[in-house]
């Protein structure tokens, strides 16, 4: 079974028709591009995806869930968590209550063993404490765990949000264009961390890209969206040599 | 150099219990982001339940106890019942909205009061026989210290809940980015509801010492310390808890001082001052004392 399917999926804002009839699937485990102009539709079809919109028209399922409708909490839960294009960490927070903040789903104490540091709460925090820090380890964000998330340069916010998202346990992570504002270095170190996420917590991605090097460099399949419509689907080489792709972004 | 400690003592009790409602408005500004003007009013519900409970049970220490626990589990299922029925249907709505039905459900509640209670102040029986004692040729009251030592519990339980606990970090990231953490699987409408719980808890354990302290209760007792604990609370900087605390002992002196250290002509005045004060302190840093100032980058 397929880890996303969407079928039909579509939104209208008033007349516009932000995205249309918008098919896909991605398999477990697979890196798989979203593309597009400005205005194609992408971010919009990641709130299609995460609930922050509901879909009126079409549906979408995760391991042959449908979750269309369903509230961006209760999606989260069932396994989808994103990053999105302009950053929003909780900037007031340390870098590692970030991460334990999507940690804090998988603790299971009361209000009163917190309040009174009752044995299960030292129990629980420790385990979360320990994980929380093989997370920021993984992103080499360990040494920095202290900091107030604002604080972090802007390619480590970029991979904090990352290991944030990872913390609630997906099955599924979309990445809202993760290279944006990188410089080549970063951008090049980012992908890697890409491919070492999919391998180490098993998991599907589904990214949002502009920078075409991260996306021919790691992207097995792209779609490509061009004002609300499906242009042109498939293996990345192929997609983006493909003459109507090219004319998408650059015009006639 | 006695009138003045003793007056610091007195005022820091009293601040005590600002400092306690203000965190009320305070923690519900910063995560619902809207004021919540029916809080001060929870405390006057939580006195006149105080003032019936104990009426009917009498006012021996098992007694009150039961009657304190009561009114505290009353007032936190009040602010539960509000922000249900009143604010969270208005969610999406514009903060104006918000802001007159807040300002709605506090007549409400106060015109229930004068319906079942009247309008004459009523004489909440004595529960704390505290004396004073003398130190240093001071004379303090039990009670300020008692009240004092009450809120110092209180604060440090709520720190403690607010920084190191799943809920307390739950409700940080709330106030931060709705959105975002709604995202990292937090449940925001939960998260909301809490705030007004603890908020109104808070306005629970301050309707108890508050009682103790000046035992009259009428259908405004409420709306007039609940003014003063607001802006105890823009002191501090609105949003911020440790800001509540400061703001509300820090206004409490200041009124206690010039009550005391005010001419007479002028010391009838003293709100008054306290309020410029406020003002003053407004001009030189808009966002309060711990407030903070968010920059937009552009």
């Amino acid at each position: 079974m397929a880890m996303l399917e969407t079928k039909n999926l579509g939104i209208s804002f008033g007349g516009l028709r932000a995205v249309d009839e918008f098919n896909l699937t991605v398999e477990r485990g697979q890196l798989y591009g979203l593309i597009g102009p400005n205005g194609a539709g992408k971010t919009t079809v990641f709130n299609l995806l995460t609930g922050v919109y509901a879909p009126t028209t079409g549906g979408f399922f995760l391991e042959g869930k449908s979750l269309a409708g369903k509230t961006p909490l209760e999606i989260n839960r069932c396994g989808i968590a994103r990053t999105f294009q302009n950053i929003r960490l909780f900037k007031e927070m340390s870098v590692i209550d970030n991460v334990k903040v999507g940690l804090h789903n998988a603790a299971n104490y009361s209000i009163f063993d917190g309040l009174f540091m009752l044995p299960r709460y030292a129990r629980e925090e420790k385990e979360l404490q320990t994980r929380a820090r093989e997370l920021l380890d993984v992103f080499g964000l360990d040494g920095e765990r202290d900091y107030l998330a604002s604080n972090l340069p802007y390619g480590k916010q970029r991979k904090l949000e990352i290991a944030r998202a990872l913390a609630t346990s997906p099955k599924l992570l979309l990445l809202d264009e993760p290279a944006a504002g990188m410089n080549p270095q970063e951008t090049a170190e980012l992908m890697e961390t890409i491919c070492f996420v999919r391998d180490h917590f098993d998991m599907t991605i589904l990214l949002i890209e502009h920078d075409m090097k991260l996306v021919s460099g790691i992207c097995e399949q792209v779609t490509v969206l061009n004002f609300g419509t499906t242009l042109a689907q498939g293996q990345t080489a192929e997609v983006l040599a493909d003459p109507r792709v090219v004319r998408a972004y650059l015009g006639e | 150099m006695q009138t003045f400690i003793s007056t610091l003592i007195d005022g820091l009790s009293l601040g005590s219990l600002y400092a306690l409602v203000a965190l009320g408005y305070s923690m519900v500004y910063g995560i619902a982001k809207m004021l919540n003007f029916a809080h001060g009013d929870v405390i006057m519900v939580g006195i006149y339940v105080l003032f019936v409970a104990l009426g009917a049970m009498g006012t021996s220490p098992l007694m009150l106890t039961i009657a304190a626990l009561i009114m505290i589990v009353f007032c936190a299922l009040l602010g539960f019942t509000i922000e249900k029925l009143a604010y969270k249907p208005l969610r999406a709505a514009s903060p104006l909205s918000v802001l007159i039905t807040a300002i709605g459900v506090s007549y409400l509640l106060q015109n229930l009061a004068l319906l079942i209670f009247g309008s004459r102040q009523q004489k909440v029986p004595t529960y704390f026989h505290l004396g004073s004692i003398y130190i240093g040729g001071v004379q303090i009251e039990l009670l300020s210290l008692l009240i004092l030592a009450v809120t110092i519990v209180v604060m440090i339980l709520l720190s403690i809940f607010i920084n190191k606990t799943k809920l307390g970090s739950a409700m940080l990231a709330v106030s931060e980015d709705k959105g975002a953490a709604q995202l990292m699987g937090i449940n925001v409408n939960a998260t909301i509801s809490l705030t007004f719980v603890i908020g109104s808890a808070l306005a629970g354990v301050g309707a108890l010492l508050y009682a103790a302290k000046m035992p009259w209760v009428g259908p405004y007792t409420g709306s007039v310390f609940g003014i003063k604990a607001f802006a105890a609370a823009v002191f501090g900087g609105i949003g911020s808890i440790p800001g509540a605390m400061i703001g509300g002992v820090l206004i409490g002196i200041i009124e206690a001082m010039m009550n005391v250290f005010l001419p007479d002509v002028l010391s009838n005045a003293s709100d008054g001052f306290a309020y410029l004060v406020l003002i003053i302190m407004l001009v030189i840093k808009p966002t309060g004392l711990l407030g903070r100032k968010h920059v937009e980058k552009v």
